[in-house]
């Protein structure tokens, strides 16, 4: 690969790279919990939870590095996210 | 008003999981806005988000080197001005403690001193993480890191951390600020304020790193608030030279925050250094009385 100087690069092709396959834990949405306030997705480190058209929350696996910082912020009340262990 | 629906960047980053660094810049893109051009010095962040030929970035970023990020920022700003383009479109500097309190030095007190139309945000994990965590003049007291260590002879870093913002303000700084990426909206709101704010404006934001200061990655945002709620780390801002705000805590002993990380270990194991402890917690005390970050 060629590396002059001054190189560019389009952007989102950082989504080549999947980085779900880091993933220790899982995370998991219980929807009929979740009341949507959006702390999981304003913090997640990824960016890899996305609003839906319907105001409900769904986090993209293929991203997830399992860090848990979404299941530990979720509001105590709510605790709408758990964490469960990669099985392969 | 911030828009939290801004997505600037992007996933698929090589960032540790649990990285505060990358949630904090993802907060901070959500403040400045999508008109905006965004400079970084070499660092965790630079590596992290742009291994070529990708990059997690949708708006403009350039990296140039390590020490002279605030310079390649003065001249696009100066090239923007000139173009007629400077206030619809914004510079902003999103660098490392290390690049910006030890290498980058320099190249940031010189374009303070002109006064350039920029932000500058430092994203501070107090030590060189990109590396393998080599102590910077960002490192906190008694913290242990590679070229720190702990040991018989030795409790770590034997310096107390550089007040930068401190140094900044006394450049004539319009807008100098402190917060924390565990008070999200503090930190999306002070973001704003510096982008809005003509003039030279600083940020200093206070990033826990799960890998350097050896917590479970989950607790990024818990281990941020431990730092505000004990006065290790007071969130105030400075307008034009005189302390504007500080944010008011219900203040609790250091031990817990420093219990929390393998990088302070040294200091419950074998046996509990009070000497020490004193010292941090005096510290603690020092910055409380200094900023009255104290509920009364």
């Amino acid at each position: 690969m060629p590396l002059g100087i001054g190189c560019t690069a389009r952007p989102g092709l950082s989504k080549n790279n999947k980085t779900g396959s880091w993933r220790v834990f899982y995370p998991t949405l219980d929807k009929t919990k979740c009341t949507k306030c959006g702390t999981c997705q304003l913090i997640c480190p990824e960016g890899c939870i996305s609003q839906l058209p319907d105001k409900s929350y769904e986090i993209d696996l293929d991203f997830c590095k399992g860090c848990g910082m979404c299941a530990e912020e979720c509001p105590d009340k709510v605790k709408a996210i758990t964490m469960h262990k990669e099985e392969k | 008003m911030v828009d939290r629906t801004i997505e600037n960047f992007d996933c698929g980053h090589r960032a540790c999981g649990g990285c505060g660094a990358s949630s904090a810049v993802r907060m901070i893109l959500k403040g400045t806005g999508g008109n905006t051009i965004v400079v970084s010095p070499t660092g965790c962040l630079e590596v992290f988000s742009t291994p070529y030929p990708e990059t997690a970035w949708k708006i403009p970023w350039i990296h140039s080197l390590f020490e002279n990020a605030s310079a390649v920022a003065s001249g696009i700003e100066a090239a923007l001005k000139k173009q007629g383009r400077l206030g619809e479109e914004k510079v902003l500097v999103i660098g490392g403690d290390g690049a910006t309190v030890d290498i980058g030095m320099l190249c940031l007190s010189g374009a303070f001193e002109r006064g350039h139309d920029f932000t500058y945000i430092c994203y501070d994990n107090e030590a060189y993480m990109n590396t393998g965590i080599q102590r910077s003049g960002a490192t906190p007291y008694d913290a242990d890191t590679t070229t720190s260590p702990s040991g018989t002879c030795s409790y770590g870093n034997n310096r107390p951390k550089k007040d930068l913002p401190q140094i900044l303000a006394a450049h004539g700084s319009p807008y100098v600020a402190t917060t924390s990426m565990a008070y999200p909206m503090d930190l999306m709101k002070k973001v704003e304020k510096a982008m809005n704010t003509p003039g030279s404006c600083y940020i200093q934001v206070h990033t826990p790193c799960c890998t350097g200061w050896g917590f479970d990655g989950a607790k990024t945002m818990v281990i941020g608030r431990m730092a505000v709620e004990c006065g290790l780390w007071p969130c105030y801002d400075i307008v034009d030279g005189k302390l504007a705000s500080a944010k008011k805590i219900k203040r609790v002993p250091v031990d817990e925050y420093l219990k929390a990380q393998k990088r302070f270990r040294h200091l419950f194991k074998p046996t509990r250094n009070e000497a020490e402890l004193a010292k941090i917690q005096a510290i603690a005390d020092a910055n409380a009385a200094k900023y009255g970050i104290d509920i009364e």
